[in-house]
């Protein structure tokens, strides 16, 4: 029972992983670029809403859905200003590029006066509520992350394999040249990609806010989000989501039966084992380039 | 407008090209053995910091800017080499043998990392060397035995066989001679086969594997020596605080030697100087801006890394090739003058240059 309930708390953990290197994907896919702000932008989706729901007294749903917009909107925005101008440069400079997002994003909200440097509880309706069922004590916040995800995953899905747009992102991830010769806006795409990443990445803040508080530092947990995205295989994303949850419960077994010290690693050691072990991930597909 | 007749094949790769090489680079060092009569104390310690940023920029410059292999998790071959440091020196190990030591330890580090860096590259390679930055950094939290944990390590004075560099300016002088060892010692290795084979790793895996480029032991090798400099670094840095713990070794430090060679300008050993400047100074802009600007804005917690964010965001967007470009761009307009075209150091605009097959 108690390995049960730790492994659901993982899942929990896994899922907030999962949707932030489903954004680094996302991402990387359309752009190929490796985008090390995911978290940052976790991070000020949480912020948002925290500010609507304070500052404006806005009700919970409708602060998570106005954060979620205007994060998508700030995504976009992000894609046309910083990181359009720079398409086709080394890859490198992309990392650093995204890099220097996160610090700029982490050091505005630190400075936003008796805001930035102190830790906020999100007053979300389902707060401390706990489930009885067979034996298990189940946390309702965690189960909301849980349901969030699958719900979002579907939608996802859906998006990807029905729409007109999520089609052409499709297309474009493919062969992005042969994308615009068929006619496919394929910038524009990118700025909607950068948009979609920001959106899941705004879910993933306000989904975790309950637990972890709502701080400027909460970003770093999207560095544990790069190896999720590896072990998945960087292309992938039923991947990312998979892989997300192996880092999450991994950590929370490793948390528990390993002794201290080695839940903030365990995620390090399982990406660094996968990369001697299978490079390419759990759905990568392997390539091989020709010359 | 200098031009340069060539009579001998030697002067390809001589080190100093002309006259003016020998003159600037002759007063340069001048100033630097001047310098703890130059300058006053403090600036002196800066400049100390300086050197030693230099040595770890140097090995990453090595390996990013020559080899195009990353690493954002070099703090960690930083932090291998200041704790060897610190163990042996505190067993009575006299400091040059210990600095040895601590290169030698790096470099075996950067071995381990190398491994799987033979098989992954690109973003792969960044991830890989960030796991292991962070399980590094985990390690000196809790060997406690050797580490002192997140306690920290007290060092003492270097003792150079019965020598102590207990003051400022010995010690700034034993930086100084590491420094240009470990700078004519890259200058070296980039003019030998070895460094023209890390180039051509960089500019293209296929075509210096078809060239007869070991892929696998030249990279190894890149890491290696990456590392044994920042070992070294670390072992000048440790010693230069007198005092060691796990978070000066954590992912920003990491970030921040990146930040310093990218500023600097990636594939320039110029590069790793000016960016070590760069990052030694920028603090103390920002503490001489605090008092100009607004209290709400100057003294606000956040300002050093909204400020470094956007100067990174800046060099990457508008130069690329960091302080050593721009320089670059600076002489040959002066040069020139008034020849010089906005588009000179354009480069060809590559259409998304892909690691994708297709």
């Amino acid at each position: 029972m108690q390995a049960l309930q730790i492994v659901i708390s993982g899942i929990a953990q896994g899922c907030i992983y999962g949707l932030i290197a489903l954004g680094v994907v996302l991402i990387y896919k359309a752009t190929e670029t490796v985008s090390f702000a995911q978290g940052e932008l976790m991070m000020l989706g949480a912020f948002i809403g925290l500010l609507l729901m304070t500052a404006l007294g806005f009700p919970f749903w409708i602060a998570f859905a106005a954060a979620v917009v205007a994060m998508g909107a700030f995504g976009i925005a992000l894609e046309r200003l910083v990181i359009r101008p720079i398409l086709g440069q080394p890859a490198f400079s992309i990392v650093m590029l995204t890099i220097g997002i996160g610090y700029v994003a982490r050091g505005a909200i630190t400075m936003l006066p008796g805001l930035g440097t102190e830790t906020h509880t999100l007053a979300v309706p389902y707060k401390d509520q706990v489930w009885n069922a067979a034996g298990l004590v189940l946390n309702v916040e965690q189960m909301v992350i849980i349901a969030a995800t699958l719900v979002l995953s579907a939608v996802l899905y859906a998006v990807f394999k029905h729409s007109k747009v999520g089609v052409a992102m499709q297309a474009a991830s493919q062969n992005q040249l042969a994308a615009y010769y068929m006619g496919i806006p394929v910038k524009r795409l990118n700025g909607l990609v950068w948009g979609l990443a920001a959106v899941v990445a705004a879910v993933a803040g306000l989904l975790l806010a309950p637990i972890t508080f709502v701080h400027a530092n909460m970003g770093f947990i999207g560095l544990k989000a790069m190896p999720a995205a590896v072990v998945g295989g960087f292309g992938s994303l039923p991947g990312a989501l998979v892989g997300g949850l192996i880092i999450g419960v991994v950590e929370a077994m490793a948390g528990f039966y390993l002794p201290e010290g080695f839940k903030d690693i365990a995620a390090y050691v399982v990406v660094l084992v996968m990369l001697v072990v299978k490079p390419n991930g759990l759905f990568g597909e392997k390539l091989r380039k020709k010359v | 407008m200098r031009y340069i007749f060539k009579t001998a094949y030697d002067q390809d790769i001589r080190l100093a090209k002309h006259g003016g090489h020998v003159f600037w680079y002759g007063v340069l060092m001048l100033v630097l053995v001047a310098a703890p009569w130059l300058f006053p104390e403090y600036w002196l310690a800066q400049l100390t910091f300086v050197l030693i940023y230099s040595v770890v920029g140097l090995g990453l410059m090595l390996l990013s800017g020559f080899t195009g292999l990353f690493s954002l998790g070099h703090a960690a071959f930083l932090g291998v080499g200041a704790y060897t440091q610190a163990a042996l020196t505190h067993h009575g190990v006299p400091a040059p043998i210990a600095l040895i030591a601590a290169g030698l330890f790096s470099a075996a580090a950067g071995v381990i990392v190398g491994l799987p860096a033979l098989r992954v590259k690109g973003i792969y390679l960044a991830i890989a060397t960030l796991a292991f930055g962070f399980i590094v950094e985990e390690v000196f939290a809790r060997w406690e035995r050797v580490t002192g944990g997140n306690a920290g390590i007290h060092l003492s004075a270097p003792d150079v066989f019965g020598f102590k560099l207990d003051n400022d300016v010995s010690f700034y002088f034993a930086c100084l001679v590491v420094t240009v060892l470990a700078t004519l010692a890259i200058l070296n290795l980039l003019r030998s086969p070895t460094g023209r084979a890390f180039v051509a790793i960089r500019d293209s895996e296929v075509s210096a594997q078809s060239m007869g480029i070991h892929l696998a032991r030249y990279k190894t090798l890149s890491f290696a020596i990456s590392a044994a400099l920042a070992g070294v670094g670390g072992a000048l840095y440790a010693h230069k605080l007198q005092f060691i713990s796990p978070d000066q070794f954590n992912i920003l430090q990491s970030v921040d030697l990146v930040l310093m060679i990218v500023v600097g300008g990636i594939g320039s050993v110029h590069g790793a100087f000016l960016g070590a400047i760069f990052l030694i100074t920028m603090p103390q802009v920002i503490a001489l801006g605090k008092d100009v600007l607004p209290a709400a804005i100057g003294q606000a917690p956040g300002l050093q890394g909204l400020v470094y964010g956007l100067v990174l965001i800046a060099f990457v967007l508008f130069e690329p090739q960091g302080l050593y470009g721009r320089w670059l761009k600076l002489r040959t307009y002066l040069q020139i003058f008034p020849f010089y075209r906005r588009g000179m150091f354009q480069r060809q605009k590559s259409y998304l240059k892909s690691d994708r097959l297709k």
